[in-house]
């Protein structure tokens, strides 16, 4: 098989997914209506939507964190339904366990599955080499700053070279700076790992600069209203990009529906 | 010009160098200050103590001075460590047995809503019951020996026990077990890679006011009836008018309560990281 960067990332194979949630008033919720999705190798999604569109159960279902009321999900045609090594998870609080040095937090995933920590240990060295934090493999979480802990939450997931990277909107804790900087720091480290990359946000604007693809999302029920292609050179630059028509465009796009929606109204 | 130039630079650093000496010196001043500043405050009673008693003209029956007490420490030093050899016994074994059971109560109830349902009223109920009410019925069925001493201290240590570490396994952030769930991880890894080292420092302040108790439960159990022990040696004291022993006795059960406590808060440096340790 060739296992080029391009080719690194897995197949996700979504059909037919629904998730209903029982309240304790015994009311049903569909949270997800009979998604069907298939994310390319190696491909970049994004998906947008507001608070309680079913973007974070699409993730955890994904994730095996919760159980399916129906349908599959498939990575690289194997079905899943519990938690998966091929799939790393990034929240959006760093989750670092504070009493772990920065480079025993990396490894964790590691020591969970039982695997041979030493084996890992240059890597985790090299990942934090390549997100800018070479030599802070012994410091502990609370001498990091916001934007380094979610820099080290990175290379926890990307430790065992999962074939999906899932990010539940992992900058929303961040001050917009140091948010712009990740955007482009995690672009770059993207294109060179090629893992698929499934990015949950409510940012319409990180979401059209990151991805080959958005699907927009809208709550009650959780369905996808729009998949969205974008079509734009890598790499992308930020200031460039966001003074691009093309960007706009797409952005304006994504904009119509929440309109359309009522989830954006206008004055 | 341009010598002048340098010439200013250098005075100006070694002013900056002398102001940050100073800033040096004043912090390792404070820091001095603080860390012995419980000490000194201990030292200026003990000293205020010992000139009060000669000049406020009380007889040495009623106040001895510390420094009487202390010598009276140093020449009974084997009587007094005979009788805090069986507290020191009664206290860690009313302790251990309330880590025991307390623990393992606390993850009961942490894992079993029905079980919590039905103890914790319980529990509550009995931590209302005043503990030293229980010391004569204690003795009624468990004798004059060890046994009623150290199921004094057990009672009066197992409360704060099982709340403290109901209450640290209950308060860690849920989202710290989806990711560990993510990673693949069984409950029972779930629970000693995070529950439990996120639950240490509030399991530890709950075995460090358990072990201060479990001294008081057990010297109280020795005041109801008993034939050894510190409590049992200061009513002995007491019957003779012996008020310095009396005095050194009591030194005794706390220096013993102190150790006990700083042992604990030592073994807790090495075992539990706390949250803002590294600042």
């Amino acid at each position: 098989m060739n296992m080029t960067a391009q080719h690194k990332g897995a197949e996700i194979g979504i059909s037919q997914l629904s998730k209903v949630y029982h309240t304790r008033e015994d009311e049903d919720i569909l949270a997800l209506d009979n998604i069907d999705l298939t994310i390319e190798r190696g491909s970049f999604v994004a998906v947008v939507g507001p608070s309680g569109c079913g973007k974070s159960t699409l993730l955890s279902l994904l994730a095996g964190l919760i159980p399916r009321s129906s349908g599959e999900i498939s990575i690289d045609r194997e079905t899943i339904s519990k938690p998966h090594p091929k799939i790393g998870v990034v929240f959006q609080q760093d989750l670092l366990l504070y009493w772990r040095t920065v480079i025993d937090n990396i490894l964790l995933p590691i020591e969970i599955k039982k695997l041979d920590i030493a084996k890992y240990r240059d890597h985790a060295e090299e990942l934090l080499e390549q997100v800018g934090l070479g030599g802070m493999a012994k410091k502990f979480p609370s001498e990091l700053s916001g934007g380094m802990r979610q820099r080290v939450a990175i290379c926890r997931a990307l430790i065992q070279e999962p074939g999906l990277l899932l990010m539940d909107e992992p900058f929303g804790a961040l001050d917009a700076l140091t948010r712009e900087q990740m955007i482009m720091d995690l672009q770059s480290m993207w294109s060179r790992l090629g893992n698929t990359v499934l990015f949950i946000t409510h940012g319409i604007d990180e979401a059209v600069f990151l991805a080959d693809r958005v699907l927009v999302m809208s709550p009650r029920p959780g369905k996808i209203d729009l998949d969205l292609k974008i079509d734009m050179p890598r790499p992308r630059k930020w200031a460039e990009t966001h003074e691009d028509a093309t960007y706009h465009g797409y952005v304006r796009e994504i904009r119509k529906i929440f309109e359309a929606k009522g989830i954006l109204v206008a004055h | 010009m341009a010598r002048t130039d340098t010439a200013d630079i250098s005075v100006a650093k070694q002013q900056r160098k002398k102001s940050m000496a100073n800033a040096k010196r004043k912090r390792s001043r404070e820091q001095f200050a603080e860390r012995y500043s419980a000490l000194m405050l201990a030292a200026a009673i003990l000293a205020i103590w010992q000139v009060m008693v000669p000049i406020s003209g009380l007889s040495e029956f009623i106040l001895p001075t510390p420094w009487a007490i202390a010598t009276r420490i140093v020449s009974e030093y084997q009587l007094l460590a005979t009788h805090a050899y069986i507290t020191l016994f009664e206290v860690l074994g009313g302790f251990g047995l309330a880590v025991v059971v307390g623990v393992t109560l606390a993850l009961t109830i942490f894992y079993s809503k029905p079980f919590e349902r039905a103890i914790y009223p319980l529990l509550v109920a009995m931590q209302t019951i005043p503990k030293v009410a229980l010391a004569p019925i204690l003795v009624l069925y468990l004798g004059y020996g060890w046994a009623p001493k150290i199921t004094l201290a057990f009672l009066i240590a197992l409360f704060p026990i099982v709340i403290s570490t109901v209450v640290g396994l209950q308060s860690l952030d849920r989202n710290l077990v989806s990711l560990v769930r993510s990673m693949g991880a069984s409950e029972i890894q779930t629970f000693f890679k995070v529950r439990l080292p996120a639950a240490l420092p509030n399991i530890f302040g709950g075995f460090k006011v358990a072990i201060s108790l479990s001294v008081i439960g057990a010297v109280i159990g020795e005041y109801v009836a008993a034939e050894r022990g510190l409590g049992y040696l200061q009513l002995q004291a007491n019957s003779l008018f012996d008020t310095t022993l009396n005095f050194a006795s009591v030194a005794t059960i706390s220096a013993l309560g102190v150790t006990l406590y700083f042992l604990l808060d030592y073994v807790e440096g090495r075992v539990a990281y706390k949250r803002d340790a590294a600042k």
